[in-house]
């Protein structure tokens, strides 16, 4: 097992390599010298002559690469061109709020889309079946700033129950942070119920046509304790895996989320360093959000084992 | 569908058969047929059915609510939202498809030789890993603002990301057809590589990159409304959903139906392809028409 969970982690190094790979060169997709795009078009010549040396620019790329590589693996991301700061602290300053925003999500997103999915299974080709399934369908075919805004319009313009915009952290004050949180983690949700539900769905339809399941109901077990017991714990590795990549979404879904609702956390520090061209902070981002989402795939493949003790390393 | 099958029916030839699952499918999918249809055709006849140009500002008709003129109202600059959604229509499917058909293209390409050539495969298949490691719409924010927006660069910030799925699932079509014994065949007869690619690997890649591919138009919607809602996409003057939707957002609360019609017109687009999608699935994926 620990080997097992060794090796895995080893073999996430190569991705996080592509990925700093492909985050490095972004900045040499732009047309122009990055001399220029990171000390403005009206630095004069030894201004650039001086940032080309300072930033190593004029090094072979490989060099630059391992440079920045070494730097990076320190966590030092670099300074934010626009405000001067550090860019970990930035982006540490923002991460409470999105990580709290995605926790309350994915909680929230697990309690519906899983009862959501058992449900239509129960009730296959019914009429049951095909409303939680348009339903799904419709989540993630909604863009999370319509739902968004759907949501603001109701609940908070002209029902009252919530503040329009705006963010209180958990610590602050708790029952706050539940209304400002709760509209902008339904939002996001929907897309990730839409994927929960129908992997659930389609996996419990796929387990309840296994022999066992026909030997459990010859024996006389109840409809439900086949559903839940049965079918629900073998659709456990399938759903889990859907939950894991669909976290792309999650982190996608963020950026938008978070500009809808005014949260000041990483998505919208993502859209705010790209209005600023601010190339390091997109950078550092970037970096971390991929990593993040690597580590979550991580997580997933290692949680298989407890869900499903079949599986063995 | 209850048919029951009688060895004199003359209908079983298989082009009735053919022509019944067509039928069948057209059946399943009336809805999104129906939706896809009239966006199609509001799209298309954009210039006639709007008696304003989407461009024209009117400083004296700013913000007004809908009205038998202006049926959805318009915007803080005076233009007609009707008008400017209409056209949206236009870049929305304009966009959905060319980034389907770009992303399908290279993809195919790298999956055909990713799955052929297993020396290739171990590096393309860890640059792809990369790619997909950053959530698409962070990907592709991030080059539209490196590379500047405009029409061609918002359209390769679209592709990049959807590249990799379209290679995964052709190098597993692939794979899953190297072992075959028709192409096992092939090979010992010494027929070219690349007829083979062509012959045998390719027809077998397009039941399932159609699908895919519906997939790809929804999400590349979605990803274009979601990069000019942020700032990011198309230039502001240019009428798409996104566009009118950004700027709609700050006169939300005044005008709701600045942010709502073209949310409408955008999700129910989506919606159709999607299910499209899963109805192209349902009846291309004959493992799974056995299932059900």
């Amino acid at each position: 097992m620990a080997f097992y969970i060794l090796r895995r982690i080893i073999a996430t190094i190569p991705v996080m390599g592509v990925v700093a790979l492909l985050v490095f060169s972004l900045l040499y997709l732009a047309p122009g010298d990055p001399a220029i795009i990171i000390a403005g078009e009206s630095a004069s010549a030894e201004q650039l002559a001086k940032m080309r040396e300072d930033m190593g620019l004029d090094e072979p790329m490989p060099v630059q690469f391992a440079k920045w590589l070494g730097r990076v693996v320190t966590g030092d991301l670099g300074t934010s061109l626009h405000s001067g700061k550090r860019v970990s602290e930035m982006i540490g300053a923002r991460v409470g709020t999105t990580l709290s925003l995605a926790l309350v999500t994915i909680v929230l997103s697990l309690l519906i889309a899983i009862p959501m999915g058992v449900l239509a299974a129960w009730a296959r080709g019914r009429f049951l079946d095909k409303t939680m399934m348009t339903i799904a369908v419709l989540g993630f075919s909604t863009p999370v700033f319509v739902v968004g805004y759907a949501l603001i319009f109701t609940f908070s313009v002209k029902a009252g129950w919530f503040p329009v915009q705006g963010f209180t952290p958990l610590a602050d004050d708790p029952l706050r942070f539940l209304r400002t949180v709760t509209l902008p983690a339904f939002t996001l949700s929907l897309a990730y119920v839409a994927l929960v539900s129908r992997i659930t769905r389609s996996s419990l339809l796929e387990i309840l046509g296994e022999d066992f399941i026909r030997t459990a109901r010859a024996k006389g077990a109840t409809e439900r304790r086949i559903l839940l017991r049965h079918a629900l714990r073998n659709a456990a590795v399938p759903i889990l895996t859907v939950a894991g990549s669909a976290a792309a979404f999650l982190i996608g879904g963020v950026v938008v989320t978070e500009s809808v609702f005014n949260l000041p956390g990483m998505g919208r520090l993502v859209v705010e360093s790209v209005l600023a061209r601010d190339y390091p902070l997109i950078q550092g981002l970037i970096l971390l959000l991929s990593l993040i989402y690597i580590g979550i795939n991580l997580l997933t493949d290692l949680l298989y084992s407890v869900f499903d003790p079949r599986i063995r390393y | 569908m209850t048919s029951i099958p009688h060895p004199s029916l003359a209908s079983d030839s298989p082009g009735a058969i053919r022509l019944r699952r067509i039928g069948q499918f057209l059946r399943h999918n009336a809805f999104a047929l129906v939706v896809l249809a009239l966006v199609v055709l509001l799209g298309l006849l954009a210039p006639l059915l709007s008696t304003t140009d989407p461009h024209f500002i009117n400083p004296g008709m700013r913000l007004k609510p809908p009205s038998g003129e202006y049926l959805f109202g318009t915007d803080q600059m005076g233009r007609d939202v009707f008008a400017r959604t209409l056209y949206g229509t236009r870049a929305s499917l304009a966009v959905g498809l060319l980034v389907a058909l770009i992303a399908i293209v290279i993809g195919l390409l790298i999956g055909l030789v990713s799955g052929y050539f297993p020396l290739l495969d171990g590096i393309i298949m860890r640059l792809m890993d990369g790619i997909m490691a950053i959530p698409a719409i962070i990907l592709a924010v991030a080059l539209v603002a490196i590379m500047g927006a405009n029409f061609v660069t918002v359209i390769t910030a679209i592709v990049v990301p959807e590249v990799p799925r379209v290679a995964r699932l052709v190098r597993s079509v692939v794979l899953s057809l190297r072992s075959e014994p028709y192409v096992e065949a092939a090979i010992s007869l010494a027929t070219p590589t690349w007829r083979i690619l062509l012959r045998h690997m390719l027809p077998n890649t397009f039941a399932p990159l159609t699908v895919q591919g519906s997939f790809i138009i929804a999400s590349a919607i979605l990803t274009e409304s979601a990069l000019s809602f942020l700032g990011v996409g198309l230039p502001p003057e240019v009428p798409t959903w996104g566009n009118i939707m950004a700027e709609g957002r700050r006169f939300f609360q005044l005008l709701p139906g600045l942010v709502f019609f073209p949310g409408l017109f955008l999700s129910l687009t989506v919606l159709a392809i999607n299910m499209l999608g899963d109805g192209l699935r349902d009846s291309l994926d004959p493992k799974l028409m056995k299932r059900s």
